[in-house]
């Protein structure tokens, strides 16, 4: 919030123009779905928003536990914003662990809404909490709003025919509604979304209702707080129809597009793993698209099915994140070699081995560039954010068609679940990059090459083009061959398509400044943090640009021309510095400096913001 | 024959023209060729035939035939072919794989493709050996085996890969053997005929690192009086004479004279009487069971798959791009 005045009674919502709020709790209390749903209204209200859905590997860890708390963090806003947020206004804390866990975030001065019907002795043992901070003097500085969420739920409740289990599961709607109430925002669509999700026991739908309605009252009637804010409609936002989208949803719905504009069928070979579940889920629920989803019996079989898939003249796509890449290895090894077209999808998450599955990171960028043996040459490309992801998945669809070969396609964790705003693309205008198969025969090789390097592609069941392919070292007719000069030229002409693609890539535009003392370099999901930290240097009168990477390898051409214009090129990256090795090996003249966070979590903004400040200083 | 008649396929028609790599006597050769009769025999399309086929000598088997082939990676083959089959159902497609690449390395694919029944024909060359990799131990050589990597005799216990392949559900499970075209033809014309999933061991010879090492039962000096033919239909009866036979007693398989053989069924609902034969091989004085083993129907998999997709897409046609990406709630700004 920019301003922490308090609102005053019975006057009309004192006007904000951004609001941090986080909802913390257990894995079962419904955080998430909280946190979806404030998102679904904010967006509906017109404002511009980021989340931040923050939720451990464990499915239910033990109640009340640190290790159990699952947290949902929105930023909403009458202005343009590109983060989450660095510190929350609002925590909302379903008991003592969640409250622990978070607090040392919260904006001082900021809000507590604390269920105090759950800090009892043994919540808070459970916290490992030897005093209650509700009087040990902790939470000094802090606005503290004590609510007993139970005892009003149940006192809501009264009439309803649910178990007392069953009442108890309504408390999550109970602060939902206390935060509508605070921040001004209708209740119509949640009541709706109930009305459908559970239209089938209409107990359940009439007992969530009444709690959300009774917490909003409480904010009305009980003047639980001093009085309403309100944040406005934003007005920056570019005009247009605009729908809120989480990164894996966005990701689904490119693939499905990608497919359609090359004029393919898609089947997706995939195998269930944190955090890309979600884009086989969705897939296989678009079956009236015509597209096929195989759940495989692992990660190698779920890619080989694909390349299988691709061979037959489907687009062939494995949605997967890191271990499940690290098995893909071998398999995209042979796709390249026999020059096959194949989306591979690795939402990355924060590793190495099993790492932390629900968490970010962007480590898997050598993987992708590297990570295979022999010189395997693929182009890889970063989506951006949940808005972004349509656009870029689209990207690779049509890379790995017009140049027969696998891409690999680079998400994360933050991008998958995080929510936007999406500004709805014009779907006539999307270019379209229909395949066109080779059926009929001529004197060309099956190796024989476009102007883009790329073979043809003939499907089986093709009259009299009947050829084979494998993973040896083969001529320009397809045939096996040990000859020297042969792999020589192969591996050349394999290595020329892929650094090719650059020579029809657009040059990224620098956003700000274009020459001067600092570039801010961004890929992939810190692109939010980035130009927040940008708008905030340029405020305070320095001269900086920005220059976000979607194509990680090969690199856009006129890079180095831009990068000659500045003395210092800043690469912030939720790794050990991955992409500023690949940057110094390219354009080994300029000087790169690294940033670098391995938390699992986002960039703060602040923590950029100390980096501009130093190399400015 | 009319002018207008196509000509009919030979065997030539399934010849590549790429010269055949396999060591001189090898088993391999006489699989290509009785495949390569096998499908002239049906007319069948050569550019609706699919050879796909893993890492191993057995797996250079796609380069000499005149169809479509890929040779793909180590153990792999059966998750290729069911991305290949689901996307183009249409083809006709066999898998060409060897003991170390599907019953070691391949292991998992190779019991998943044979649960989901994926309407293809596998051919698994069983030499016992690693043969490209210069003669070490494979997951089928007998306990005891003394290889490169076993100075002192393997201490694993081998697969018996037909109940591998029967634990897995197979819906079509058979072992014939190079050494005789006959028998391999027929075998072979058995299983590509079997809706769904046919697994079929070969067992074939290494002349290089495990030569003649079925000779015991195989030579046609003793074959007919050490295997036995299981056929549907037909009394589980062998020997030279025809004078020997095998019948189910309770929980065991037992000798007896011809004219107490019970009569072969592939078919029961139980997969029982098939393990029970394949397990007899170990027995003093008992046949190695050939022939059919496992033959009954059950949901294809391509089949299942593309009929659930056919039953999605409305009669006009997928619904507009637009539907999907722009579905949901929206707002105007």
């Amino acid at each position: 919030m920019t301003s922490n005045q308090e609102p005053t009674k019975g006057q009309k919502p004192q006007i904000v123009d951004r609001v941090v709020i986080r909802f913390a709790g257990d894995s079962g209390d419904g955080i998430q779905i909280s946190g979806n749903q404030f998102t679904m209204t904010s967006a509906l209200a017109g404002n511009d928003l980021a989340t931040l859905p923050d939720f451990p590997a464990e499915i239910r860890a033990p109640l009340g536990t640190r290790a159990g708390v699952s947290g949902f963090q929105i930023q909403f806003s009458s202005k343009d914003i590109h983060t989450p947020g660095d510190e929350p206004d609002v925590l909302v804390a379903m008991n003592p662990a969640a409250l622990v866990v978070n607090l040392k975030s919260v904006k001082r001065g900021g809000i507590l809404v604390l269920n105090t019907g759950n800090f009892k002795e043994l919540d808070l043992k459970k916290a490992k909490l030897e005093t209650n901070p509700l009087d040990d003097g902790s939470l000094e500085g802090y606005r503290v709003i004590p609510v007993d969420v139970n005892a009003r739920v149940k006192e809501a409740l009264a009439d309803s025919p649910l178990s007392a289990k069953g009442k108890e599961r309504c408390k999550n709607f109970y602060t939902l509604g206390l935060m509508y109430w605070l921040y001004s925002r209708p209740l119509e669509p949640t009541l709706d979304w109930l009305a459908d999700k559970f239209k089938k026991n209409p107990d359940l739908v009439e007992a969530n209702q009444t709690a959300l309605r009774a917490g909003y009252n409480a904010g009305d009637i009980h003047e639980i707080f001093n009085g309403q804010y309100e944040v406005p409609k934003t007005s920056s936002l570019p005009p247009g129809t605009y729908r809120n989208v989480v990164g894996n949803h966005a990701v689904a719905m490119g693939l499905v597009a990608g497919a359609r504009l090359a004029g393919l069928k898609l089947v997706l070979g995939s195998y269930p793993i944190t955090p890309a579940s979600t884009v086989l889920e969705l897939l296989a629920n678009y079956k009236e698209h015509g597209i096929t989803t195989i759940q495989a019996e692992d990660e190698i079989a779920a890619i080989c099915a694909a390349i299988g898939a691709a061979y037959g003249g489907a687009l062939g796509v494995t949605a997967t994140s890191g271990p499940g890449m690290a098995l893909k290895t071998e398999a995209i090894g042979l796709a390249v070699a026999v020059e096959l077209p194949l989306v591979v999808l690795n939402v990355q998450r924060a590793g190495p081995s099993t790492g932390l599955p629900t968490k970010v990171e962007q480590s898997d960028l050598f993987q992708a560039v590297w990570g295979r043996n022999g010189d395997t040459p693929v182009p890889v490309v970063a989506i951006a954010s949940a808005s972004d992801a349509f656009e870029v998945t689209v990207e690779a669809c049509r890379l790995a068609v017009q140049y027969m070969t696998p891409v690999i396609l680079l998400s994360d964790n933050f991008i998958a679940n995080g929510a936007q705003p999406w500004l709805l693309p014009d779907m006539d205008s999307l270019p379209k990059f229909p395949v066109n198969f080779k059926t009929t025969p001529d004197d060309r090789d099956i190796y024989s090459r476009d102007e883009n390097g790329a073979r043809p592609w003939i499907i089986p069941g093709t009259p009299e083009l009947m050829y084979r392919i494998g993973g040896l070292e083969r001529d320009q007719k397809g045939n096996v061959s040990g000859d020297p000069e042969n792999h020589q030229a192969m591996s050349h002409a394999r290595d020329e398509k892929i650094r090719g693609i650059a020579k029809k890539l657009p040059t990224p535009e620098v956003q700000g400044e274009q020459q001067g003392d600092l570039l801010m370099l961004g890929w992939g999901s810190t692109i939010g943090s980035l130009t927040r930290c940008y708008e905030k240097a340029t405020e305070k009168g320095h001269k900086v640009g920005r220059i976000h990477l979607r194509h990680i390898w090969p690199m856009a051409p006129g890079l180095d021309e831009i990068f000659a214009r500045y003395k210092t090129i800043l690469v912030p990256e939720l790794n050990m510095g991955q992409l500023v090795v690949l940057l110094r090996s390219e354009y080994p003249q300029h000087k790169f400096v690294s940033l670098t966070k391995v938390s699992g979590q986002p960039f703060l903004t602040s923590e950029i913001d100390a980096e501009v400040d130093r190399l400015l200083a | 024959m009319t002018t207008t008649d196509k000509p009919k396929l030979t065997r030539k028609d399934f010849q590549s023209d790429q010269d055949i790599r396999w060591c001189p006597g090898c088993g391999d050769y006489a699989i290509l060729a009785t495949v390569q009769k096998y499908l002239a025999s049906i007319e069948a399309d050569p550019a609706n035939t699919v050879v796909v086929s893993g890492i191993g000598c057995s797996s250079r088997f796609p380069y000499y035939m005149n169809t479509y082939g890929f040779h793909t990676i180590h153990g792999r083959a059966p998750a290729v072919a069911m991305g290949l089959k689901v996307a183009n159902p249409d083809l006709d497609i066999w898998l060409v794989t060897g003991d170390g690449d599907s019953m070691s390395i391949g292991g998992n694919h190779l019991i998943h493709v044979l649960r989901r029944n994926l309407n293809i024909t596998i051919l698994m060359f069983n030499n016992e050996i690693y043969g490209l990799t210069k003669g070490q131990y494979s997951p089928t050589s007998p306990l005891g085996t003394r290889k490169k990597t076993t100075p002192m005799g393997s201490v694993d216990r081998p697969f018996n890969p037909l109940q591998l392949a029967l634990g897995s559900q197979a819906t079509f499970v058979a072992r014939t053997v190079d050494s005789d075209p006959k028998h391999m033809a027929k075998v072979i014309a058995a299983a590509h005929k079997h809706k769904g999933t046919s697994f079929v061991e070969i067992l074939q010879n290494c002349v290089i690192f495990n030569k003649d090492f079925y000779s015991d039962s195989m030579d046609r000096s003793v074959r007919a009086d050490r295997t036995v033919d299981l056929w549907p239909g037909e009394p589980m009866v062998y020997g030279k004479e025809r004078d020997k036979g095998l019948k189910l007693n309770g929980f065991e398989i037992e000798g007896c004279s011809a004219s107490d053989a019970d009569v072969w069924n592939p078919s029961t609902r139980s997969s029982a009487p098939g393990v029970l034969l394949s397990g007899i091989t170990d027995i003093d004085g008992m046949p190695m069971p050939m022939g059919i083993f496992r033959d009954v129907e059950a949901l294809v998999y391509d089949e299942a798959v593309a009929a659930q997709v056919n039953a999605s897409i409305p009669e006009s046609g997928p619904p507009p791009l637009k539907d999907l990406v722009w579905g949901g709630e929206t707002w105007e700004v």
